[in-house]
């Protein structure tokens, strides 16, 4: 058994743990609050956007010469997968679940004969994938400086994107990231943006239109920008998902760093009793003995 | 009847303004300024750089933007851009940076027509605000 001595250090080991978790508990609160509420702001735009180009492209006339950011090369043989996870680790199964989604895909595409592409964004995607998938790579990003998701540094992984579909490098897109629902529920997201999917298309409304210039003008202009706005939002998901994840992570964390401290506790005064006992009887035999 | 309408401005942060009491609205749309009125028809356009004027009860305001995308329907006016700035906010050192950024921009010869007509567009537009 381990000695008085050994178990006090466990104990004062276990307890500034714990410190520790319950202190990056409470950031990561603060910090969900304030992810959540951009996530939040930043739905209107992109629900807008998302409005607008499907009244254009049920307006449009000449689908064979739509643009082919919306209707696609018309061949599906080389995927770009955009995997964004974080930057920073200790947040319970945040990017596992990404990974685990993204590699089910890559799984599905590699075996059915199709080229495969990777851009990372986070650096723990990139940890994570560069073992088995280290030569699909082609880019790795991450914006650790940057402290909360901006508009900027989604449109630079947005231009990229569409400068490597113009130079035909692959044929369809898809990111993936956390779909925030709550604190304790963060849901794997899989979503394909090039080209664009037009799930529940007849929601468009049926007014018609007037366009100035052109339909096909605007959506040129407007594609591009919804490839940004839809990878923004992706990362303000992404960051509110982090946040709730590493806040029950480190709330878990917590609750168990106490359980153990209770254990080594009961422990510790199980084992001074003992001690105290054991130097009685020594103490009562000596004197008997006499 | 009255002649107002609403106004919704959205960048991808936030709902950058709203406002239900305006009487007409002047975009800097694609092909040249544009004035929007009550009851106009729908229309999607998109905007080049340039000054959005609302012109309200509770007084006008006038905003830079650099692009966007105008949809006009059933007297809801949506303004979509990534970049905005409230010209009563800006202060002239912010306009300097905006006009060396542009004309950076636009001295570049490596660009596309459209991406210098737009560079262009920009100094023009911050060369006649200060």
């Amino acid at each position: 058994m381990a000695s008085l001595d050994d178990l006090k250090k466990r104990i004062a080991s276990v307890k500034s743990t714990q410190k520790i978790t319950k202190a990056m508990k409470m950031v990561a609160a603060a910090k969900l609050r304030r992810a959540q509420e951009s996530a939040e702001k930043g739905r209107p735009y992109s629900e807008k956007m998302n409005n607008v180009i499907l009244n254009l492209s049920n307006g449009i006339s000449d689908k064979e010469n739509a643009p082919k950011l919306l209707s696609g090369t018309g061949q599906e043989k080389t995927h770009l997968c955009v995997v964004m996870t974080s930057d920073r680790g200790l947040c319970g199964g945040f990017n596992s679940n990404i990974i685990k989604k993204a590699k089910s895909y890559f799984g599905k595409i590699l075996d059915e004969g199709k080229e495969l592409k990777i851009i990372t964004v986070g650096s723990k995607g990139n940890d994570q994938l560069k073992r088995v998938y280290g030569d699909k790579i082609i880019e790795n990003i991450s914006f650790k400086e940057s402290k909360n998701a901006n508009y900027f540094d989604a449109d630079k992984v947005g231009k990229m994107v569409i400068e490597k579909f113009e130079a035909e490098e692959f044929d369809v897109c898809t990111i993936f990231y956390n779909q925030f629902k709550n604190v304790i529920t963060q849901i794997p997201q899989a979503q394909q943006i090039i080209p664009l999917n037009n799930e529940g298309e007849e929601k468009g409304s049926e007014e018609s239109y007037e366009f100035e210039p052109d339909e096909d003008e605007i959506l040129s202009n407007l594609l591009p920008k919804n490839i940004s706005t839809q990878i923004f939002k992706a990362m303000l998901e992404n960051s509110a998902s982090e946040q709730g994840s590493r806040m029950s992570a480190m709330d878990n964390a917590t609750r168990n760093a106490g359980e153990m401290v209770d254990k080594l506790t009961i422990e510790y005064n199980r084992s001074r009793q003992a001690a105290i006992t054991k130097e009685l009887i020594e103490i009562i035999s000596g004197a008997e003995s006499l | 009847m009255s002649e107002e309408f609403k106004v919704e401005i959205v960048n991808p942060e936030k709902s950058f303004l709203v406002k239900d009491d305006v009487s007409e609205v002047v975009v800097p749309a694609f092909e040249g300024e544009m004035g929007i009125l009550k009851d106009h028809i729908s229309i999607i356009s998109f905007l080049k750089p340039g000054i959005i004027k609302i012109l309200s009860k509770s007084g006008d305001e006038n905003y830079y933007v650099e692009d966007g995308i105008v949809e006009f329907k059933n007297n809801n006016l949506s303004i979509l851009t990534s970049t905005i700035f409230n010209l009563a906010d800006m202060d002239k050192s912010k306009q300097q940076d905006l006009l060396k950024q542009a004309e950076e921009e636009a001295n570049k010869t490596d660009i596309n027509d459209q991406s210098k007509y737009l560079a262009d567009q920009k100094v023009e537009v911050l060369k006649t605000l200060n």
